[in-house]
């Protein structure tokens, strides 16, 4: 069984079909790629499956759970991690703070062990803070844990948004744009990052790039959208070759 | 390293507030601001935890406040005293250092239902909505009771006088100050646990967005209606404070300009800052009954300075700092079980 099914996914924005008959079918310890040019729908495709839009038509399964219907914060719980285009770190609250705060779901204590104080409230508090100071040490980001997000380097922020998004102990990790707007340099350390990330946390990966380096380095699979809908997929080197996608993304770059 | 900081603290202004007004020491018009700046406080900080930490706009806090009053001044009259409204007593008077807490209690139960009934359609979207909702409220809630006669309409309601003098005649002992002190305490002992647990930080990521913390597992909805719902309690509880401490209420006092008031005492403060909403109230409350000579120029000075304030330090005075702060000398005697537990691990 597939850890994630799309199928048939539609979504109209008011008249604008963004995303129109999509299929795909997620295996465990899969590295899928989706790209596509601006505009193609690729971020609605996360946004739906995040549950932040409803979908027009078709059926999103996780794990055997059918997402269609619940809350963001339902999903992201059964086990889908995900980053975002633009870093959304929590910037008015320090780096362990994200960390600890992203353990929503798993915290067991209730409202009134926090109002009062109890013992369980210490208990789970300690397990919170262990927990997220271990995932931070596996990221070698425990100098920053007390700075906020926004006053750190560009790329210790992408590490800081990728180890937040580990914290549900997901099964599933959507990465949107995660090379958006670093250099050479710090793309080569972003490969190795997300095939540690995948082997060491046995991670489902599925990532939104425009960086061809990345995509065609790390994606065993790869899927291509344009205006809402799927033109080619593939593996690497299938997708380099097709004229769809040279036509419709790649352009001159291939030739 | 033990915390013996907030121990001390609370033992200190217990001795400065309690103790002398027990011995006799002050005058009653002293009590009677001591009472205030207790109230203040309350309402202060608990509404920050809806506007400061959680980053919505509400304005209309007066309205829950006079739920709280008006809910436990009616129960205390009707239970414990003879009165024009419902007639003999029910209760003996001698009931009333019990039945008094508990009045309390259920003011800010029903403040905090009132506020639920809000809440539930006011977190659906974000931004202003909340605002002209609670401003609304405050309207409906005056124009309420002005319309029920039973309880003296807009002539106001009177009797917690008798209620407190029965509690002073049992057991000669400021009851009011000690109960005010007791629900500042509790209120920010609870607030102060919540926002430093992970389940109630929480409601500061919402404020920095809120559908990342959606995406991050956080349950948004459910987190904004019980940080409301808490507010609105605590505020209700000290309305039924000052209910009792003024003696006489009417659906003005729990009007626009109450609201203003707790609205200014939380911007002077600072938004979501607990020690900058404590300081505030206390000067707040002195500077008010400082311009008492004014009269009713007082209206236009208060508004005043919150202009004055927005345009030369429009984050309050203490930020969105705490005084611990300012003083970092002092976080080892009050600092938070999150920080403690962060330290540790660094340490290690």
């Amino acid at each position: 069984m597939p850890l994630l099914k799309v199928d048939k996914l539609t979504h109209y924005f008011g008249g604008l079909r963004s995303v129109d008959n999509f299929n795909l079918e997620l295996n465990e310890n899969e590295l899928v790629g989706l790209i596509g040019p601006n505009g193609a729908g690729k971020s609605t495709v996360f946004n739906l499956v995040c549950g932040l839009y409803r979908p027009t038509e078709g059926t999103i399964t996780f794990n055997g759970h059918n997402l269609i219907g619940r809350y963001p914060h339902q999903i992201t719980s059964l086990g889908i991690g995900r980053t975002f285009q633009n870093i959304r770190l929590w910037n008015e609250l320090s780096v362990i703070d994200n960390l600890r705060i992203a353990h929503f779901s798993q915290i067991d204590y209730k409202l009134l062990d926090s109002l009062f104080f109890t013992g369980r409230l210490v208990r789970d508090e300690q397990k919170v803070t262990e927990e997220a100071m271990d995932l931070l040490d596996k990221f070698n980001l425990v100098p920053y844990i007390k700075e906020l997000p926004r006053n750190l380097p560009y790329g210790i922020q992408r590490r800081v948004e990728m180890c937040r998004a580990l914290v549900m102990k997901p099964n599933l990790l959507l990465l949107d744009e995660p090379a958006a707007g670093m250099n050479q340099g710090e793309i080569g350390e972003l490969i190795n990052l997300v095939r540690w990330v995948k082997d060491e946390f046995k991670v489902t990966v599925w990532i939104i790039e425009h960086q061809m380096r990345v995509i065609m380095n790390i994606c065993e699979r790869i899927q291509v959208l344009d205006f809402g809908s799927i033109i080619a997929e593939g593996t690497p080197k299938e997708i380099r070759d097709n004229p769809l996608v040279i036509k419709a993304y790649l352009g001159e770059e291939v030739t | 390293m033990k915390r013996f900081g907030m121990p001390a603290l609370i033992g200190i202004s217990f001795l400065i507030c309690i103790v002398p007004a027990w011995l006799g020491w002050y005058s009653n018009y002293i009590q009677f601001i001591i009472t205030l700046i207790g109230i203040n406080i309350i309402l202060t900080v608990s509404l920050n935890l809806i506007n400061g930490y959680m980053g919505e706009f509400s304005v209309g806090h007066a309205a829950f406040m006079g739920v709280g009053a008006y809910t436990s001044s009616l129960l205390t009259v009707y239970l414990l005293t003879e009165n024009p409204f419902f007639g003999k007593a029910i209760l003996p008077e001698e009931l009333s250092i019990l039945i008094f807490p508990i009045s309390l209690l259920i003011g800010g139960v029903a403040a905090a239902l009132f506020s639920l009934l809000i809440a539930i359609p006011s977190f659906r979207t974000r931004g202003d909505y909340l605002a002209i909702v609670t401003l609304a409220v405050n309207f409906i809630f005056k124009s309420a009771i002005e319309n029920v006669d039973a309880i003296g309409g807009p002539r106001g309601f009177m009797g917690m006088g008798k209620v407190v003098k029965a509690m002073d005649n049992l057991v000669s002992f400021p009851w009011l100050i000690f109960w005010t002190f007791l629900v500042v305490v509790f209120s920010i002992f609870i607030i102060r646990n919540f926002i430093n647990s992970t389940m109630g930080k929480s409601i500061v990521a919402i404020r920095d967005d809120e559908i990342a913390s959606e995406l991050m597992t956080v349950n948004t909805r459910w987190l904004k209606i019980v940080a409301f719902m808490l507010s609105c309690g605590l505020a209700g509880v000290a309305g039924g404070l000052h209910a009792h401490t003024v003696t006489f209420i009417n659906p003005s006092s729990y009007f626009i300009l109450q609201s203003t008031y707790i609205l200014v005492m939380v911007y002077l403060g600072g938004m979501g800052s607990l020690s900058g909403s404590v300081i505030s109230a206390i000067l707040f409350t002195i500077l008010l009954e400082m311009l008492r000579p004014l009269d009713v120029w007082r209206w236009v000075a208060t508004p005043l300075l919150l202009i004055i304030l927005m345009l030369f330090r429009p984050t309050g005075i203490m930020g969105s700092r705490e005084l611990l702060d300012v003083f970092p000398k002092l976080k080892k005697y009050f600092s938070s079980l999150q920080e403690r537990l962060t330290n540790a691990f660094i340490k290690s």
